[in-house]
């Protein structure tokens, strides 16, 4: 009797809520255990041209997850997507369970930082700030706080009254990054947010947003073709190409376990030798190449099913010396010598990259860390070397 | 260091050049109205005493100089026909400008909000009718709107007016007229500063929560603000000083000042009155100029 009262009544109140939350113009989430944003099957096109081509992602609350890709490769127009600049011909956006692809967007719980800042010249630092506070409609003094709050954030105290023609590269990008992060929205896009700043400032911004996200526990969705920043900041990255995201994986998968050979060649540098599959042993392959003789791969899961490939080696995995190390046939650490003469040597500072030519013609590229002052195993141009890597630190990769 | 010297001479020249052409061609000229408007009415040729001559030597000319005096501008105060033109002129351009404002900015935003390849279209369009000359325009409008005019017959075919009705010779023509004839100077300032306004920073104001109205009125319409003084202004300082269009279009029964100025200059042959007449006048334009150049200087300022 007293179950059954206290039942309806509990009914009677979720339904009550349910139709309150339908009038809002973005109702609470249905569905808990989805993914913050759900992209699905998005396309857009631009004319003949396909910016964007059924491109599905799922990005979880609190992420910093970076869209990378060459110039044209449809990155910006999938951001542009979700800031509700362009509308996706097919497919849908969910935030929070909801299809937010049609909403316009002045309405969406999303913010933007512009590539250019797109700070707005006649109002100050301050009025810039608020902008989007008094749109929302917050109360005065409230706003005023907000500010206060976003331009301590950012390190801009003293500025906030000043145009941003009156201050330098690296403030207008605080104010920009203020700006968008003023209204808190849920998710936060930024375009090549920090392209337009110089490396050592770049690299200085970069810890800064990282610590600026993790502090805030907000979604961040970078897009960048700078592969070293996406690295360096997101948790997660997706590598865009014509349209598709090619590859979404951390920055070490990424770089260690490259999808395709485009991505191995996109994301740093790396050797590649074409060659067939001559061998299979466990889990070790003998790939015969043209370029280098045969070469010992460990094989990755999934296993490799064509016979054409390509073995790839990153240039600080390929170690040079004098003399060929001894061979250790039984050892998983099976070595593969390829002697050469080097013929280019370029210091950097930390590393020193060399270039080593084969006897087929083929360069090999290699970099080591300068670990020693004076450096006794630096090597000359023209010097007789082997160059020389195990089978583990190989890809191989479909043609 | 003697390169720089050989390269500093040309730019020296360029920049001494503009200041030439105001001395020669704003300033003497100006000093010669400013002369005659000191000066006393004659009947003799030129028309007014006293008249300087070099080849008299220094007494003749410091007697010639005693001789001139304000009279004139006193008269310009002291007669409600001078102060009623100034008046209408002043009215009848700030009237005029709001008018262009109005029609011209929706226009000019249209153009710049057109796509590309079309803009350069609407600019033609816009300039065309530039093509055919100023007077054979505002008479064309004149066989529009006279009594068995275009207009009239076009109303009476559709039955939307019953008699005639008498466009011309009124202020409507004359406002007509105006607005017509300075259209173009108006869309091509405000199409200057709308088409070059960066679209990124109107979608961060959407972007921001701002509804399309908000945005303009928050945004685009700040932004465009030095379009709309120099389209203001550009119309708003020849339209004071207007002749023709009033002459032709509007009654006679109140005069702008440029008609005022070519009674006394032409029909009393009175030139110290109409050089006082068009001395004050300039004076009356300086307040919006140096308003405009405040602002362009801070534009300016702004830009860099």
């Amino acid at each position: 009797m007293i179950g059954s009262a206290g039942e309806s009544g509990l009914t009677s109140v979720t339904a009550g809520e349910a139709s309150a939350e339908a009038a809002k113009p973005l109702p609470e989430p249905i569905v808990s255990d989805m993914p913050l944003l759900r992209i699905e099957g998005v396309a857009k096109s631009f004319g003949n041209f396909r910016a964007v081509d059924r491109l599905s992602l799922d990005i979880r609350a609190g992420e910093f997850f970076a869209l990378l890709g060459p110039s044209g490769c449809g990155k910006t127009t999938l951001l542009r997507l979700l800031a509700g600049f362009e509308a996706p011909d097919e497919g849908r956006i969910l935030l929070g369970g909801n299809d937010i692809a049609q909403v316009l967007p002045h309405e969406r719980p999303v913010n933007m930082m512009f590539q250019n800042y797109a700070l707005f010249p006649h109002l100050s630092v301050r009025d810039n700030i608020a902008f989007g506070l008094k749109r929302a409609g917050m109360a005065r003094a409230d706003i005023k706080t907000r500010v206060a709050e976003m331009v301590a954030l950012v390190k801009l105290e003293g500025l906030e009254r000043r145009k941003p023609d009156q201050l330098s590269g690296g403030q207008r990008q605080r104010v920009a990054l203020a700006r968008s992060l003023a209204r808190r929205p849920q998710v936060l896009l930024l375009d090549e947010p920090l392209a337009a700043l110089d490396k050592k400032l770049r690299e200085s911004t970069q810890a800064e947003l990282m610590e600026l996200q993790r502090r805030l526990g907000m979604t961040f969705i970078i897009v960048t073709h700078d592969q070293e920043e996406a690295m360096t900041m997101a948790g997660r990255i997706g590598v865009m190409d014509a349209g598709r995201l090619v590859q979404v994986a951390t920055p070490r998968n990424l770089y260690e376990a490259p999808a395709t050979r485009w991505i191995a060649e996109f994301v740093g540098d790396i050797n590649l030798f074409n060659g067939q599959v001559v061998g299979r042993e466990h889990s070790r392959l003998a790939v015969a190449t043209s370029d280098a003789g045969t070469l010992a791969v460990s094989e990755l899961w999934p296993p490799v099913t064509k016979e054409i490939v390509s073995v790839a080696i990153r240039p600080e995995k390929v170690k040079l010396s004098r003399r060929a190390p001894a061979s250790d046939e039984g050892a998983s650490h099976m070595i593969n010598r390829l002697e050469g003469v080097v013929v280019d040597v370029n210091y950097l500072g930390g590393i020193t990259t060399y270039k080593v030519k084969l006897e087929s013609g083929a360069l090999v590229r290699s970099s080591m860390a300068n670990t020693a002052r004076l450096d006794v195993d630096a090597y000359l141009a023209g010097q007789r070397v082997v160059a020389w890597f195990t089978a583990d630190d190989c890809l191989v990769l479909e043609q | 260091m003697s390169a720089r010297r050989i390269f500093a001479r040309p730019a020296r020249l360029a920049a001494v050049a503009p200041y030439l052409w105001m001395v020669l061609f704003f300033l003497v000229p100006f000093g010669f109205v400013l002369k005659i408007s000191l000066s006393q009415t004659a009947i003799a040729q030129p028309p007014y005493t006293p008249v300087f001559d070099v080849t008299e030597g220094r007494q003749a000319l410091t007697a010639a100089l005693a001789q001139l005096s304000f009279d004139n501008f006193k008269l310009l105060v002291s007669d409600d026909l001078y102060i009623l033109s100034y008046l209408r002129s002043l009215t009848v351009a700030v009237t005029s400008t709001l008018i262009l404002l109005l029609i011209g900015y929706p226009i000019a935003y249209g153009m710049a909000r057109l796509p590309q390849r079309w803009q350069g279209i609407a600019m033609m369009l816009v300039i065309v009718p530039f093509w055919t000359s100023f007077l054979i325009r505002i008479y064309a409008w004149i066989n529009i709107l006279q009594h068995d005019g275009l207009l009239n017959q076009i109303l009476l075919t559709l039955h939307i007016v019953s008699a005639p009705v008498v466009w011309l010779s009124t202020d409507s023509a004359m406002y007509l007229g105006i607005v017509y004839s300075y259209l173009p100077f108006m869309i091509l300032p405000l199409y200057a500063t709308l088409s070059r306004m960066d679209a990124s920073v109107l979608e961060a104001a959407s972007d921001l929560g701002a509804s399309p109205r908000q945005a303009f009125w928050l945004v685009t319409f700040p932004l465009s603000l030095p379009g709309v003084a120099a389209g203001a202004l550009l119309c708003f300082i020849p339209i004071v000083g207007e002749f023709v269009i009033p002459d032709l279009l509007a009654g006679s029964n109140s005069l702008m000042i440029g008609q005022t100025l070519w009674l006394e200059f032409f029909t009393n042959k009175d030139w110290p009155v109409a050089s006082a007449a068009a001395v004050a006048l300039l004076l009356l334009l300086v307040p919006p100029l140096v308003l405009y150049d405040r602002l362009q200087r801070r534009q300016l300022e702004g830009g860099r």
